[in-house]
C-alpha cells in the first residue's frame, strides 16, 4: 500500500504538468498560430472599433436593429456569466415572462400577425445565442425597414447574406446572425 | 418529427456504428501493449512517464492492489484539486483576480465547501458544477486542476473496464493488469492525440484558446459588454472525450464559444460515444468472440435510439401553455417550433434532444440545452438514463463495467429461469459475482433515493451553517413537481457521476456540497471496487466449456434479456420517484397547470 501511495502521488504530479500545463500551453500556441481570429474570440469591428464577438449575442433594443432572443445571462446578454433561465414548463414565472415578451413583440412589430416563431420569445440555453430563426428575422423586417427608410426587399437580400443553412445540409437549423447583420445594415443603410 | 430531425439521429448512430470496430481494435492494441502507428512518436513519452513515476511496465497487480492504486491516485487527485482551488488567489493565470481583493463584484467566493464539492465532482468524473466558471475559476485552476482530472478520472474509468475485461478473458490467473500502466497508455495513446486534433477542430469552428483577460467592448448600441475568454478548447476536447462534461463556461456546450456550430456539436457527440462504443468491441475481441461485444452494442443501440426518439418527440411537441399565448408549436422550416426555452437556434429541437440523450447515456453531463427547461417527458429521459447507471455506451470505461455488471445480473436471472448455474463468456457466475453486482447497483439507488428523500423534507434553522433558513426545497428554482425533480436530478446526476443538471437548483451550500460529495464518492467507489473484485474473482476461475446447456450470450435473445434487466431494475427502483416528478408534471402541463 505504501508503494501505491508513492506512485499515486508521483503520477498525479506528472499528469498535472503534462495534461494541465504542457497540453493547454502547446494548444494555445498552436491555435494562436493557425486560427488567431477564432482563438481570440472572433472579435468583430465596426468603424474601426471592436464592437463584440461575431458569435456572441449582445443587447439590441432600437427599432432600426434586428433584436436577438431574450437572454437570461446575468441582467441580459452578460457574456461573463452565461446562463439559461432554468425555468421548467409548468413555471408561473416562465409563462408570465413569455406573455410579456409576446406583448412587447406585437407592440414593436404592429404589422405582424399569426403565431410568433418559437425562438423569438424564449430565452436560449447560454443567454448568448447569436442567432435568430429566419422566421423571427422576417417578423422584424418591416419594423427595421421602416426605421431605416428603405424597402424591405433591400434588407431581405442582406438578411440572406447573413443567414446559414443547416451544416452539411442536415445538421442543426437554419439561422440568421443578428450582430453581423446589424453591422452590415449600418454600413449599407445608415440611419439618417 | 421531421425527416431532417430523424436523419440527424440516424446518421449520428451510423457514425458511431462505423467507428466502433476501428476504435476497439486500436484500444485493444494499446492496452495489450502492442505497437500502434503512434508508438514511433509517443513511445518515448510513455517511457519517460514510467521512469519519472517509478512504474514497472512489466509488473502486474492483483485486484486488491489494482483497487488500492485506484484509491491512491484518487486521493491525491482530490487533495491536489482542492488545494489548487483554495490557493488560486496566489497562483498565476488569474487575469480576473478571483479569490483576491481585486476580484470582480459578481465573483463567487471559493469557499471550502465549494472547493470540496468541486474536487470530489471532478475526481469522480462527475463534473457537477455548483458555480459559474466565468465568475469563479482562474485559468490556472481550469487547466491544472479541473482539466487534469478530466484526464485522470477518465483514464481510471477506462482502466477499470479494461481490468474487468481481463477478468473475463483470463483464466486461472492472479493478476488483472497494472493500473499505472493502463492509465499512462490511455492518456498517451488515446486521450492526448485525439484531444489535440479535436481542440484544433473546435477552434477552427470558433472556440477560443487564449490566456488574455476578459474582453470589454462597446456594443453597437453603445452599452458595455464583458466577454469571458480563456484556454477553452483544450479543456473542451477532453471534457467530451473523457465523458467528464464539466463546462469551461456556465452554459457548458451551449455557449457559442464552447460549441460554435452544429458541426462542432456532431463531433462533440461522437467524442462522447466513441471510446464507450469501442470498448464493446474490445470486450468481444479480448474474450475471443466479437459477437459477445456486438451483443452488448446491440442492447446499447436499441436503448439509445428509443431514448433519443422519445426525447425528440417530447421536445418537438413543446409546451401547450406557451403555444396558447400565440407562439408557434410546430416546425415550419424557417423556425424550430417545439420547446425552445433553454435551447439554441443553431441546434434546434432534434439536435438538442439527441445531445441530451447522448450525454446521459454516457456519464458525460455536458449540455447544449438546459435540461431544467425541457418538457417533463423530455427531462425524464436523461433522468432515467442516469438512473439505470449509464449503461448505454456509457462513461468511458464506466459504461462498459456497468453494463457487464448488468450482464452478470441478467445471466443470473436467466440461469434461475432455466435452472442452471449461470455462465457468461466462459466463466461460471457464482455467489461472489452476483453479490458484488448487487452491491454496485444498490449503492447507486441508495444514494439517489435516500439523499433525495432527506433533502425533500429537511428544514434548517434560521442561522444554520449548512443551508439557508427553512426547507432545503427552497433552494430550487421551480415550484411543484418540477422543484422535486430538480432535487431528484441533482442526486441522480451525482450518483451517476454524470454532472448534468436541472440547473435551477442552488447546490452551492454546505448541505448540498456535503451530501452530493458523499453521493458521488459512494457511487463511484462502490461501483469500481465491486467491479474489480469481480475481475479478480473471474480471472482466477477456469474456463467452462460451452455445452448444449449453456445460455448463449451472443444472440438476440440475450440482448432482449439484458435490455429487460436494465429497464426492469431501473423502473422498479425509480418509478415512484419519477411519478412524483416528471410523470405527474407531464399531466399537469397538458392541463395548463402552473406553479
Amino acid at each position: 500500500m505504501i508503494k501505491e501511495l508513492g506512485t499515486g502521488l508521483r503520477l498525479t504530479i506528472i499528469m498535472t504538468v503534462l495534461t494541465g500545463l504542457i497540453y493547454p500551453g502547446a494548444m494555445t500556441a498552436l491555435c494562436q498560430l493557425i486560427f488567431p481570429s477564432q482563438a481570440n474570440g472572433s472579435m468583430i469591428t465596426a468603424n474601426g472599433k471592436v464592437v463584440g464577438s461575431a458569435i456572441i449575442a449582445q443587447s439590441f433594443t432600437r427599432p432600426e436593429y434586428f433584436h436577438p432572443r431574450p437572454s437570461a445571462a446575468g441582467n441580459g446578454y452578460d457574456a461573463g456569466a452565461s446562463s439559461g433561465s432554468n425555468l421548467g414548463p409548468t413555471s408561473q414565472k416562465l409563462i408570465d415572462r413569455v406573455k410579456g415578451s409576446v406583448a412587447d413583440f406585437h407592440k414593436e412589430n404592429p404589422g405582424f400577425t399569426g403565431n410568433l416563431p418559437a425562438d423569438s420569445v424564449t430565452t436560449s440555453s447560454s443567454g448568448l445565442d447569436p442567432h435568430i430563426s429566419p422566421a423571427s428575422a422576417e417578423a422584424q423586417l418591416a419594423r427595421v425597414a421602416q426605421a431605416r427608410g428603405v424597402g424591405p426587399e433591400q434588407i431581405r437580400s442582406l438578411m440572406a447574406a447573413h443567414s446559414q443553412d443547416p451544416d452539411l445540409g442536415f445538421l442543426g437549423e437554419p439561422r440568421v446572425n443578428v450582430l453581423t447583420l446589424n453591422i452590415a445594415l449600418d454600413e449599407r443603410f445608415p440611419k439618417k | 418529427m421531421t425527416a431532417l430531425g430523424i436523419a440527424q439521429i440516424v446518421i449520428f448512430f451510423l457514425i458511431v456504428l462505423a467507428i466502433t470496430k476501428p476504435v476497439g481494435v486500436f484500444m485493444t492494441r494499446v492496452f495489450e501493449g502492442q505497437r500502434t502507428f503512434l508508438h514511433a512518436i509517443l513511445r518515448p513519452l510513455e517511457r519517460l512517464i514510467y521512469r519519472l513515476g517509478g512504474i514497472r511496465e512489466d509488473e502486474e497487480q492483483s485486484w486488491t492492489r489494482y483497487a488500492a492504486s485506484v484509491i491512491s491516485i484518487s486521493v491525491f487527485s482530490l487533495l491536489a484539486t482542492y488545494a489548487l482551488q483554495r490557493l488560486q488567489g496566489w497562483l498565476p493565470f488569474n487575469p480576473q483576480h478571483f479569490s483576491t481583493p481585486q476580484a470582480p463584484q459578481n465573483a463567487t467566493p471559493m469557499t471550502p465547501d465549494l472547493a470540496f464539492q468541486t474536487a470530489v465532482s471532478f475526481m469522480t468524473n462527475t463534473n457537477w458544477q455548483s458555480y459559474v466558471p466565468e465568475t469563479t475559476m482562474s485559468y490556472f485552476v481550469q487547466m491544472a486542476a479541473l482539466a487534469v482530472q478530466n484526464f485522470i478520472s477518465a483514464a481510471v474509468g477506462i482502466a477499470v473496464a479494461v481490468a474487468l475485461i481481463r477478468g473475463f478473458a483470463r483464466h486461472s490467473a492472479k493478476a488483472i493488469g497494472n493500473l499505472w500502466v493502463d492509465v499512462t497508455r490511455c492518456t498517451v495513446y488515446i486521450f492526448l492525440p485525439i484531444s489535440v486534433l479535436a481542440a484544433l477542430f473546435f477552434v477552427w469552428q470558433g472556440s477560443i484558446q487564449n490566456f488574455k483577460p476578459y474582453e470589454t467592448v462597446q456594443t453597437l448600441e453603445g452599452s458595455t459588454q464583458v466577454i469571458a475568454q480563456g484556454p477553452l478548447a483544450s479543456q473542451l476536447a477532453i471534457k467530451m472525450l473523457g465523458t467528464n462534461g464539466g463546462g469551461f463556461t456556465n452554459a457548458n456546450s451551449s455557449h457559442p464559444y464552447e460549441n460554435p456550430t452544429p458541426l462542432s456539436n456532431l463531433i462533440q457527440m461522437v467524442l462522447i460515444f466513441c471510446l464507450g462504443a469501442g470498448l464493446t468491441y474490445m470486450f468481444g475481441k479480448m474474450v475471443g468472440d466479437t459477437r459477445q461485444g456486438w451483443a452488448l452494442f446491440a442492447a446499447m443501440g436499441v436503448m439509445f435510439l428509443a431514448g433519443a426518439f422519445i426525447c425528440y418527440w417530447a421536445e418537438q411537441a413543446g409546451n401547450p401553455t406557451i403555444a396558447s399565448l400565440g407562439v408557434e408549436r410546430s416546425y415550419t422550416g424557417t423556425q424550430p417550433g417545439g420547446n425552445m426555452e433553454g435551447k439554441e437556434v443553431r441546434f434546434g429541437n432534434p439536435m438538442t434532444a439527441l445531445f441530451a440523450t447522448v450525454t446521459t447515456d454516457a456519464s458525460c453531463g455536458a449540455v447544449i440545452g438546459m435540461h431544467d427547461s425541457f418538457t417533463p417527458i423530455g427531462g425524464l429521459i436523461p433522468l432515467f438514463n442516469i438512473q439505470t447507471d449509464e449503461v448505454i455506451f456509457g462513461g468511458v470505461g464506466a459504461g462498459l463495467y456497468s453494463m457487464l455488471i448488468y450482464a452478470v445480473i441478467a445471466v443470473f436471472i436467466g440461469g434461475l429461469m432455466v435452472g442452471r448455474t449461470p455462465e457468461y463468456v466462459g466463466k461460471k457466475i457464482e455467489q461472489k459475482e452476483v453479490k458484488m453486482a448487487i452491491i454496485a447497483v444498490l449503492a447507486t439507488a441508495f444514494c439517489i433515493l435516500v439523499f433525495t428523500g432527506i433533502s425533500s423534507v429537511i428544514p434548517f434553522a434560521k442561522d444554520s451553517y449548512w443551508n439557508g433558513p427553512g426547507p432545503a426545497t427552497a433552494n430550487t428554482n421551480n415550484a411543484g413537481p418540477h422543484g422535486f425533480a430538480e432535487i431528484l436530478y441533482a442526486y441522480t446526476s451525482g450518483a451517476g457521476n454524470n454532472g448534468s443538471a436541472f440547473a435551477g437548483i442552488n447546490a452551492n451550500t454546505p448541505w448540498y456540497a456535503l451530501t452530493m460529495g458523499i453521493d458521488m464518492l459512494i457511487a463511484r467507489f462502490f461501483f469500481i471496487i465491486p467491479a474489480l473484485a469481480i475481475a479478480g474473482s473471474l480471472a482466477a476461475k477456469k474456463l467452462v466449456p460451452v455445452t448444449s446447456g449453456t445460455l448463449p450470450t451472443n444472440n438476440s435473445l440475450f440482448v432482449i434479456l439484458l435490455i429487460g434487466t436494465v429497464v426492469i431494475v431501473g423502473a422498479l427502483t425509480y418509478f415512484p420517484a419519477l411519478s412524483l416528478g416528471p410523470i405527474v408534471e407531464h399531466f399537469q402541463m397538458l392541463n395548463g397547470k402552473v406553479f
